[in-house]
Parts: C-alpha cells; structure tokens; sequence
C-alpha cells in the first residue's frame, strides 16, 4: 500500500459496466515526509475520500477486492482515509 | 520479499471494513548493509513489530492477504517477519 494526496476526481461517461457509479480519483503517491514521489494515477474509491484528503491505496488485484462479489475492472483502489502518521528519527536522520 | 525498516505509524479511522483492527506500518526498503533506498510504503503488521526494527515485507497481494487468512482484505504489503540478523558475503 501507498500513501497518497487526492487531487481531483475522473468524470468519465462511456466505461466499463462494473465501473459504473464508482468514483474515479486523481492519486499522487507521496512518500514519508509528505513529497510528491512518482506519476500520479486514478483509482476506484471504497472509502469516501475526497479533494486534499491523504489517503491509502492498494495496487493490484486486491483493488477489486473491497467491491466484491461485484467484479470491478480496476487495478488501484483508495481503502482508507489517513488521521495521521508519524516517522520516527529513525526515518528522518538516514535521508 | 523486501528486507525493510519500519520507520512510522499510521492511524486511520476511515478504511475498508476487512482492513478494520490491522496495524497499519510505514516501512522503508533497506539493502543488505541497512541503507534506504526506494520510497516508503505501507504494510499491515502480522508478527508484532514496531517502529526501528528491521523486518521482512511481502509485496504481493496473494501472500500478503494470508495473513488475514480467509477474509478477503484488499493489502498487498505484509509484514512476515522481524529480523533478527543477516550474515551475507560482503566485498
């Protein structure tokens, strides 16, 4: 799992059936210290997130997975809403 | 596997009804010498680990859902083990 900022949401009209009435959302990966790492990416929500929230997301096969027995044709989902997380000294003094 | 540290904690109320009671980890790849590289990720804790140690990370969904045995949880990262010691040839 990854930690990751929503940026904005995806409209899309003309789609997969099993992705129908699911939101699609803007990710960009962060790492530890908050710093946008890598490409940004869209992804199922499962949780609710929204616009600026900090959340996690699965990658993978296991996205479809808080959707079933709905088969959804996703290979990256937001599973939880982050309140906080902390690094520890360890983390900050070796970058 | 992916030898890691586990370098913070995460709290999240909001999250997938499977992932509910799951120790959330903040870990960070390491070589053989303890060096980070790569970015940090999250993996649900299995074995009891905390924040410093050095532990052992699955990153695939298969494996890393084993952990919650037959509940379908949507994790691809898992902490399997903690470290105890890594002997290996050096240069």
């Amino acid at each position: 799992m990854q930690l990751a900022k929503v940026l904005g949401s995806v409209v899309t009209t003309q789609k997969d059936p099993s992705l129908a009435s699911l939101t699609l959302l803007v990710l960009q990966p962060l790492d530890s210290d908050r710093k946008a790492v890598g490409r940004q990416l869209v992804a199922v929500d499962s949780v609710g997130a929204g616009v600026g929230e900090e959340v996690f997301f699965v990658l993978g096969k296991e996205a479809s997975f808080p959707f079933l027995p709905k088969r959804v044709a996703t290979d990256s989902c937001v599973v939880g809403i982050i309140d906080h997380w902390s690094v520890s000294k360890i983390g900050k003094s070796t970058r | 596997m992916q030898l890691a540290r586990v370098i913070g904690t995460v709290v999240s109320t909001q999250k997938n009804l499977h992932l509910e009671g799951a120790k959330l980890l903040l870990v960070q790849p390491i070589d053989e010498r303890g060096v980070f590289f790569g970015k940090a990720t999250l993996a649900v804790d299995a074995v009891g680990s905390g924040v410093g140690e050095r532990v052992l990370v699955v990153n695939e969904g298969r494996a890393a859902g084993e952990i919650f045995q037959k509940r379908i949880a949507p994790v691809d990262s898992a902490i399997i083990g903690i470290v105890d010691e890594i002997t290996f040839v050096g240069k």
